[in-house]
């Protein structure tokens, strides 16, 4: 169960200090694929800090998504190479056909969406990857099929 | 002592202390927005930067300690250019609309572009449409005028420690706001409205009911009554231009006249009616071996801050409604019933120093028959801008007494409006509830004061009495740990939300200095010193309400109306 994962971990830091938070916060993100609110009531408590403080230092750093992931996950790499080749224009593009702002997760938990600084995998840009899947050089074009290609991958499984 | 240089002049300091206070004590201004008395520097702003020579950049005042034969230029050319980018840069993605900002003419920002002679925008950044937080029924979030001076994160965390905001994100995308960016009224936000007294734009402001009011005032239909509470009197004036502590009682009681109210009552004679429960409340307690230390209960802040953050401790909390609950409870009883009007009809507003008691009317069980006991809560500030558009000067009225019967009060319930005034009118009144006799004087001095904590051990007829006092709910916190620790020499608490007390109150007029709220306090000590009516058991007012309608403290007329119950929040978020 969810809640075990975490009283697992807390478990795991018994005695520890406000320093801590963010190794928490990690493994409960590792576990759980992203930060609920009943997680950082659960921390808070453990930590003995407050809810807003908790929210504040995880939100300052990109590592941590407030969302759960979707069925298919997009990492739109914003790197600098990606950048030269036109990346702005691929997140505008899949923004709008997922309807998703970077962070967020479709309703039907099928889709979401994250940006990150570089993939390591410059010589392909723009490169955006669903589940860790790269996708390389990629256009607009090829955006609406990546998406159709997943929408049918969904279809096959149910 | 050490001695330094400031603009050429020769001026004396003590060791470790920091530029900007020395500087403020020489009578040289020097602008701030991220500074608060009392904490620790953040040194955030920079707009406190001076030259100090031989150090090659521009020094932070605020966070940079004084030392042997410091030369220091507070105006330089290049001061002035720094603080002048600033403002500049704050203004890059700030809303062009002062004239219709709550804060025109109070606003930091506003103060420092006129002063630093700024006539053009000349950064444009882009601006990021932010949502307004309309969800607490106090206080109005507006995070598109926010500067993220973090004055109300600390505030919120190291003052008042409730934490209900804090900074969220980070660079560009930074802003103010509670865990995961939900409304105020979902988080452990007690509505005490001191980060509206702390903000230094109009990011903050309260929840304002002014044309709910004027609607009331214009309905025929309708008898609107007002009620004010003990401090509003000695802060209004500075609302008006006059300094600060000028008592102006009468002058806004035919203010209230002038607004059209058909009835104006002093919230202070139901301070005195709260004595009169509570004081029997507490004897009960000791004499039957009750839950003890009592708690007061008059400060709606302080009320859901135990709610959320120690129910384990709500036995401990008088059941007694506060002041302007159990007014507001007897216009629509008592008064009602004698006037003949269904209180249906009756609209009763209060005038408030207090954010939180707009909290405080609007919960259920401060209704009956589905009527709210006080319908709007206006703060001092409110009460100033409605004056303004009435266009009523109260220095320019002749006073007037407040109306029957809810008008007399005596002076132990004005002194309410401060830290200590309930536990000092309290112990006069308790004293002779004991013994039958007055104490020889009257005036309690360890209770007095701004001091955040007091405390006072006394003996009346063989009773042992331990009472303390704390305002501001950080060391209100600070005494609870003591109590849950098991500390049993007090049996009487007193807890304001507010530093100070209500003279200090999140709905007082704001940008005001240290100087101001000491001043609205001697200006209600000097009330009581002056009074010829000095203990509210001896208000003839109450004595009738007893014996006409009530029947005795503590009775069944008095436990429905006057009396109320308090509710555990399972607020997940709040953690202290």
């Amino acid at each position: 169960m969810v809640t075990a994962d975490i009283d697992n971990i807390l478990n795991r830091h018994s005695g520890a200090g406000r320093d801590h938070l963010i190794p928490i916060l990690q493994e409960v993100q590792e576990a759980e694929g992203y930060i609920s609110p009943r997680a950082v009531a659960k921390i808070a408590e453990f930590l003995n800090l407050p809810a807003s403080k908790i929210y504040g230092v995880a939100t300052f750093y990109n590592q941590f998504r407030f969302h759960p992931k979707g069925r298919f996950h997009f990492m739109v790499c914003r790197g600098t190479a990606c950048h030269v080749k036109g990346s702005q224009k691929v997140l505008d593009e899949l923004t709008k056909q997922l309807k998703l702002e970077p962070g967020q997760t479709s309703r039907d938990r099928l889709f979401s969406l994250e940006v990150v600084a570089c993939m390591g995998a410059c010589g392909l840009a723009p490169v955006v990857s669903v589940n860790g899947e790269f996708y390389a050089k990629v256009t607009p074009r090829k955006l609406m099929e990546i998406i159709q290609e997943c929408r049918q991958k969904e279809v096959v499984d149910v | 002592m050490i001695t330094l240089t400031v603009d050429g002049r020769t001026v004396e300091a003590k060791n470790g202390e920091m530029i900007l206070s020395v500087l403020r004590r020489e009578g040289i201004h020097v602008p701030t927005l991220c500074h608060m008395d009392g904490l620790p520097p953040s040194g955030a702003c920079r707009m406190c930067v001076v030259e100090v020579e031989g150090s090659p950049t521009l020094t932070p005042s605020c966070s940079f300690p004084v030392s042997e034969g410091m030369k220091i230029k507070t105006a330089t050319p290049r001061v002035l250019e720094a603080r002048r980018t600033i403002v500049k840069l704050l203004l890059a993605n700030h809303p062009d609309d002062c004239l219709y900002c709550n804060s025109n003419g109070h606003c930091d920002l506003q103060k420092l572009a006129q002063d630093l002679g700024i006539r053009e925008r000349v950064y444009r950044g882009p601006r990021r449409v932010q949502e307004m937080d309309m969800s607490s029924p106090a206080i109005v979030r507006d995070p598109g005028k926010c500067i993220l001076c973090g004055r109300c994160v600390r505030m919120c965390e190291e003052i008042q420690s409730v934490a209900a905001i804090d900074f969220i994100g980070r660079g560009s995308r930074a802003k103010i706001g509670t865990a995961f960016d939900g409304g105020l009224n979902v988080s452990s936000c007690v509505n005490c409205g001191q980060c509206i007294n702390v903000c230094p734009t109009g990011a903050l402001s309260e929840r304002c009911y002014i044309d709910e009011v004027i609607q009331a005032l214009n309905d025929p239909e309708k008898m609107v009554v007002v009620q004010h509470a003990p401090s509003v009197s000695v802060s209004l004036a500075e609302e008006f231009g006059l300094p600060a502590g000028k008592d102006v009682d009468g002058q806004m009681v035919a203010a209230l006249r002038r607004l059209g109210f058909d009835r104006v009552f002093d919230t202070s004679f139901s301070a005195d009616l709260t004595i009169m429960e509570e004081g029997s409340e507490l004897v009960h307690r000791v004499k039957t071996g009750g839950t003890l230390p009592m708690m007061t209960s008059c400060s709606p802040g302080w009320i859901k801050f135990i709610e959320t953050f120690y129910p384990q401790l709500l036995p401990n909390v008088s059941t007694c409604k506060s002041p302007q609950q159990m007014l507001g409870a007897l216009i629509k009883s008592f008064f009602a019933e004698r006037e003949g009007v269904d209180p249906a009809n009756i609209v009763s507003v209060s005038i408030m120093p207090c954010t939180a008691k707009k909290f405080e009317c609007a919960r259920p069980e401060m209704a009956r028959n589905h009527v709210p006991d006080v319908d709007y809560v206006l703060t001092t500030r409110e009460l100033g801008r409605l004056l303004h558009q009435f266009g009523v000067d109260v220095n320019a009225l002749e006073p007037s007494p407040a109306d029957t019967p809810f008008g007399e009060r005596s002076s132990a319930g004005k002194i309410f409006g401060a830290t200590g005034g309930v536990m000092e009118a309290a112990i006069r009144s308790a004293h002779y509830l004991i013994t039958g006799k007055e104490l020889d004087d009257l005036k309690i001095q360890p209770l007095r004061g701004l001091k955040g904590c007091k405390e006072l051990h006394i003996e009346i007829d063989g009773l042992k009495l331990g009472a303390a006092v704390v305002s501001g709910l950080g060391n209100a916190r600070k005494l609870l740990d003591e109590v849950v620790a098991g500390r049993n020499d007090l049996q009487f608490i007193e807890i304001m939300t507010c530093p100070g007390g209500c003279i200090n109150g999140g709905g007082q007029p704001k940008n005001v200095d240290p100087e101001a709220v000491q001043a609205r306090l001697k200006a209600l000590y000097k009330i009581d010193r002056d009074a010829p009516l000095r203990t509210s058991h001896s208000n003839p007012w109450i004595q009738r309400l007893y014996k006409e309608y009530l029947g005795e403290p503590l009775g069944e007329k008095s436990h429905h109306l006057l009396h109320t119950h308090y509710t555990m929040r399972n607020i997940p978020m709040a953690q202290g």
